[in-house]
């Protein structure tokens, strides 16, 4: 009973490792500091936002506008932050603010959360081009540095990987309200007939994923030093594929905080994977398309025998 | 006011005719027909690929296609590869375009029955495939359409240009097959209430199938008429139109909770979209003015269409 | 009443008049009560005798119509800081969570570092207390669980202090998934429960687990109490005399007696039959398996795949929103969605077909609308439901399924639908009928009656009655 219970975080490590055991396998000069380093370098603002998605999918909706809001965030760190740190920091506040009101307004007027959050996307995708019409801006100084610090023994992507999981693992699997959070994501009604209110519940679960988010846009800065409106696009797509793939799924609040790290780390690592080898980048976009579909199916076979048995 | 409320399609016509209005405004009339020229083909690709979402997003909640856009880009790349810039292969392309539009679609619900996939993860998962596939073929090279596709692509009839007659065709034909035909009482059927559907009598598997492939076949037709009229086909050709299509459906009136289809919507939606954007363009607004408007206009007519269903 | 000890302590919950009504129906019809601490109430009556609603009025979770709802012993306003808690049949538990932490969804008390192990200590004190040797880890996820260790879970968070200790516990059913040892540890707890002062309200099928742990039982009809005594003033058949209704004339006898049946023509692995031209009901209280056995057998005889031009089976919905209006369409087209393949021509719609067997229908069955194109929501609930029925009986299926579709419908519409259900059956076609009222399972030709998801007895004849169908829905043997 504790495997079946368990074997769904089981499932996001045992594909990583495998992945991973093949990529040092085919290039065992990868296997140090250095190289992994490489292989996972851009993975920590994917899992930053990948942990926002799913704090939306935890409350049984759907965030299409992660890419746009990150890319807003980017713009807004490569500028605003740098050049008048207050005034962006309170610009960063508003937007988890608004993250916040619209889970509320989501809740309140019972609107499909896709359609919602496709119009923020064209918002935010709007905000950005004000603040960055073209590409360029500059990283903080402090934050470039952070970046790219270097702790001893394990490189900084794996350092913050670990960190992320273990903070939100503490925040929405142990702590009490995440609990709370969760149990909205399974059953609505009788968390609201238990005596909570569930709008504000919804809030502060679209709140932290602006916060999240809003790490994620600052993160991707301090890697790449300048920013773009249309930087993290392609996140909406990778941030839902992460949350499925580290266990998570759309409905019924199952989520796995450090499952959406390792399935953001895996789809990373699938695209960097080919370069390693030496392949055709042509199929790197493929690979994780293949990886999400191959995890997605052995999870199938995984439940039916659990259900069989 | 009341025909406006019990008629969501009048909508986005009238949000478009007032674009178009506001634009001449400034140009004291100036180059109207080259604008509305310019709206139907560009709207004409939109619209077309927004007919095919609609079908899936009538299905009901959690039914959306986010593999259009590699579709697109597959059936472009395949077919202008196939034809090789030869004179007389426009057909043939036209055939290799379609059988990309039938895999990808049958693959797509393959993944969605088989592996029991929610519809958003297996396109996506999917269309990352497309995608690469589209890469590999590709190779980075630009093959130039056959001349005479070029020239259809581009062309016009009666004033018209030739891919809006296609994307009226197109729109002529769903209309029909929503309205008269037993498939399209099923689908309706089952985007309100899958389950009675399915008790009425409905065979809503075949019905979930052949939508699905319905959508990727609109899709693969789109590519092909871009690739074509864009001299040769982009990788990231199709990118703009995963968010685009989903927009029109709701912006025509299409309700996002299953059931009901606005097909002269989604046309509506399609000339307001470009319309926009040039009556933006003109007043001198940048693209962060049109991309935060289109943002609200969404947002706005989902909360109208909730509040809608509530006084009901 | 009989109880001194408990007469002299302030009633823990006091209602008085109090009624509810949703539209025209009058669930509860004026209702008085009082429940003291010590006092273990039987809860007994038939289907839509207004049980449910009496508890979710007590509970808080629905308001009166008219009259009050008061807690005197503790002086509080609401039913949760009065400590009343409700264990329902519908589970409702997160699925997603572990044991303990459902009850910190419902004890917002818990909290602070090592909530989780004071949150597993106390549901591991409220199980070892009621259910001695459970063997539930609480640190499972609920959806690992068995339907019955989930039903001990939900007992158990019932009972559990919860910032305040539980003063009236009310239990919808709550054996319903338990085998007999484990709801024998029940029945010691609650009598246990409520000799240390707590109440609880105890609704069950099984009339020995009434009788070995209720001091009083209330029996309830059509939104009243119609007896109020304490336990050891009834009998088993006097409670199922209490229960019933004057007996009413038997309508459906001379039909019955005069049509010939033909061969049979479904027959079910859990004993399910019907022959052709045979009304066959489905009866017992409601939720006991009949509309899943219905359900079954309609989805095993059709396709999702493939739909022939003329289907052999039908189905009539009776909740409508979940399994037949389809909400944004016309009157029309919701009553020719089943025949359209039969009239199809090249895969159209025949438009002039359609709109003549609705027509047809219309003055049939005597749908209400000056206009077929009319949303279907228009109607009144008798009027959609006879919308379904057209949908149904337009078809030419020999055999139709009806999974109680006389849910909220009116008397004169009724009269009109068994008419027309006795002449198709005289023309050959096969009814299959679930329903929770039993006047209408006495039309039958024959009567499965169903008590936990299996049949527990096959009336036909003049077994059908009122009082054989309950002795047979209720389980008479001790618990």
């Amino acid at each position: 009973m504790n495997f079946l219970s368990r074997y769904r975080i089981l499932l996001p490590v045992v594909s990583l490792t495998v992945l991973l055991a093949a990529t040092f396998y085919m290039q065992p000069r990868a296997m140090s500091y250095f190289g992994v380093n490489l292989l996972f370098n851009l993975a920590v603002p994917i899992a930053l936002a990948t942990i926002g998605q799913m704090m939306i999918i935890m409350v049984n909706d759907i965030d299409l506008s992660v890419g746009a809001f990150v890319s807003l965030v980017a713009c807004i760190t490569a500028t605003l932050l740098n050049d008048n740190p207050m005034l962006g920091v309170l610009v960063l506040a508003a937007l988890v603010l608004s993250y916040a009101a619209l889970g509320a307004l989501i809740h309140a007027l019972d609107l499909p959360a896709i359609v919602v959050t496709l119009g923020m996307s064209f918002i935010w995708g709007g905000l950005a081009l004000f603040i960055l019409p073209s590409p360029g801006g500059v990283s903080p100084d402090w934050l470039r540095s952070l970046m790219t610090v270097k702790p001893p023994l394990i490189p900084m992507a794996v350092a913050a990987s670990i960190l992320i999981a273990g903070v939100t693992h503490v925040l929405v699997i142990r702590s009490g309200i995440g609990t709370v959070l969760r149990g909205v994501g399974g059953n609505a009604r009788s968390v609201g007939r238990a005596g909570w209110k569930v709008i504000r519940l919804k809030a502060l679960a679209y709140g932290m994923a602006g916060l999240f988010n809003v790490f994620a846009g600052i993160a991707l800065v301090g890697l790449t030093t300048s920013a773009d409106a249309n930087i993290a696009l392609r996140y909406t797509l990778l941030t839902i594929a992460g949350v499925i793939l580290g266990g998570g799924e759309f409905v019924g609040g199952k989520v796995s905080p450090v499952g959406a790290v390792i399935g953001a780390l895996t789809l990373t690592l699938a695209a960097s994977f080919l370069s390693f080898m030496r392949l055709s980048s042509d199929w790197q976009i493929g690979a994780q398309g293949a990886v999400l579909i191959l995890v997605l199916t052995a999870r199938l076979l995984f439940t039916r025998r659990a259900r069989a048995s | 006011m009341k025909t406006l409320v019990s008629r969501p399609w009048l909508w986005s016509w009238v949000a478009a005719a007032a674009a178009f209005a506001l634009t001449m405004a400034l140009t004291g009339g100036g180059g109207a027909s080259a604008l509305a020229y310019a709206a139907l083909g560009f709207g004409a690709f939109a619209a077309i690929v927004g007919l095919g979402q609609m079908l899936v997003i009538t299905l009901g909640p959690g039914n959306v296609d986010l593999s259009i856009p590699a579709t697109m880009t597959l059936s472009g790349t395949l077919a202008l590869k196939a034809m090789n810039t030869e004179p007389g292969t426009a057909l043939m392309g036209l055939g290799v375009a379609l059988l990309v539009g039938l895999g990808t679609g049958l693959a797509n619900y393959a993944l969605i029955f088989f592996v029991r996939l929610p519809p958003i993860i297996a396109t996506l998962a999917a269309s990352l495939i497309y995608q690469s596939l589209a890469i590999w073929s590709n190779r980075g090279l630009r093959i130039k359409p056959p001349q005479e596709l070029a020239d259809f692509a581009t062309g016009r009839f009666l004033g018209l240009p030739n891919v809006a007659w296609v994307g009226l065709v197109l729109a002529i034909i769903v209309w029909v097959l929503l309205e008269r035909s037993v498939w399209g009482r099923w689908l309706l059927a089952s985007g309100q209430n899958m389950r009675a559907a399915r008790l009425a009598g409905v065979p809503v598997e075949l019905v979930r199938a052949t939508t699905y492939v319905a959508v990727t076949i609109f899709a693969a037709i789109a590519g092909y008429l871009l690739a074509s009229f864009s001299g040769g086909a982009a990788l990231n050709m199709g990118q703009e139109y995963l968010l685009m299509s989903i927009a029109v459906v709701v912006i025509g009136g299409t309700s996002i909770a299953g059931g009901m289809s606005n097909v002269p919507g989604v046309w509506g939606a399609s000339l307001f979209m470009f319309l926009v954007v040039s009556m933006l363009n003109s007043y001198g607004a940048g693209a962060g003015v049109r991309l935060i408007l289109t943002g609200l206009i969404i947002i706005g007519i989902v909360i109208v269409a909730s509040t809608r269903r509530a006084q009901r | 009443m009989q109880q001194s000890a408990a007469q002299t302590a302030a009633p823990i919950v006091a209602l008085t008049d109090a009624t509810k009504h949703f539209g025209a129906v009058r669930a509860l019809d004026g209702v008085s009560l009082e429940i003291r601490p010590g006092e273990c109430l039987g809860l007994v009556g038939h289907n839509g005798a207004g049980k449910s609603t009496l508890v979710n009025i007590v509970n808080g979770g629905l308001p009166p119509t008219s009259g009050t709802v008061e807690f005197p012993a503790s002086g509080e306003q609401g039913a949760l800081a009065a400590g009343v808690r409700s264990v329902f049949q519908e589970l409702s538990l997160c699925p997603n969570l572990t044991v303990a932490e459902n009850l910190r969804i419902s004890n917002a008390e818990l909290s602070g570092i090592g909530w989780r192990r004071q949150a597993r200590k106390e549901i591991n004190q409220s199980l070892d207390k009621v259910f001695p040797g459970h063997g539930i880890d609480a640190n499972a996820e609920v959806d690992t669980l068995s339907i019955a260790e989930r039903q001990m879970v939900e007992i158990a968070i019932g009972f559990a202090p919860r910032g305040r200790d539980a003063r009236l516990v009310i239990l919808d059913e709550p054996t319903s998934s338990l085998d007999a040892g484990i709801a024998e540890q029940l029945l010691a707890h609650i009598r246990e429960f409520c000799a240390n002062g707590g109440a609880v309200v105890f609704i069950s099928h099984m009339l020995g687990e009434i009788f070995a742990v209720a001091s009083r039982i209330i029996v309830m009809k059509d939104g009243l109490i119609v007896s109020d005594r304490a336990a050891g003033e009834f009998t088993r058949q006097s409670l199922v005399d209490d229960m019933g209704h004057v007996a009413t004339e038997k309508a459906g006898d001379a039909a019955g007696a005069a049509h010939v049946l033909g061969d049979e023509v479904i027959s079910t692995p859990e004993g399910l039959s019907a022959r052709r031209g045979e009304i066959v009901g489905l009866s017992g209280l409601a939720g006991h398996g009949q509309a899943e056995a219905l359900a079954r057998l309609y989805l095993g005889a059709t396709s999702s795949w493939r739909r022939p031009k003329s289907p052999k089976i039908v189905f009539v919905a009776g909740d409508r929103t979940r399994d037949g209006i389809m909400p944004l369409w016309s009157i029309l087209r919701n009553a020719t969605l089943s025949i359209l393949s039969e009239t199809s021509r090249r895969g159209m719609v025949n438009r002039p077909a359609e709109a003549e067997i609705a027509a047809t229908w219309k003055r049939r069955i005597g749908i209400r609308t000056d206009d077929m194109s009319n949303p279907i929501l228009s109607l009144s609930g008798g009027n959609q439901q006879k919308v379904l029925f057209a949908r149904a009986l337009a078809s030419q299926a020999p055999v139709v399924v009806m999974d109680d579709p006389m849910r909220g419908v009116d008397v004169g519409t009724k009269q009109d639908v068994y008419a027309m259900i006795r002449a198709e059956a005289a023309k050959g076609r096969t009814f299959l009928w679930y329903s929770t009222e039993t006047e209408e399972v006495c039309q039958c030709d024959r009567v499965f009656v169903f008590r936990n998801n299996a049949i527990s007895a096959e009336l036909t004849g003049a077994d059908i009655i009122e009082e054989r169908i309950l002795e047979a829905s209720f389980e008479m043997q001790d618990a």
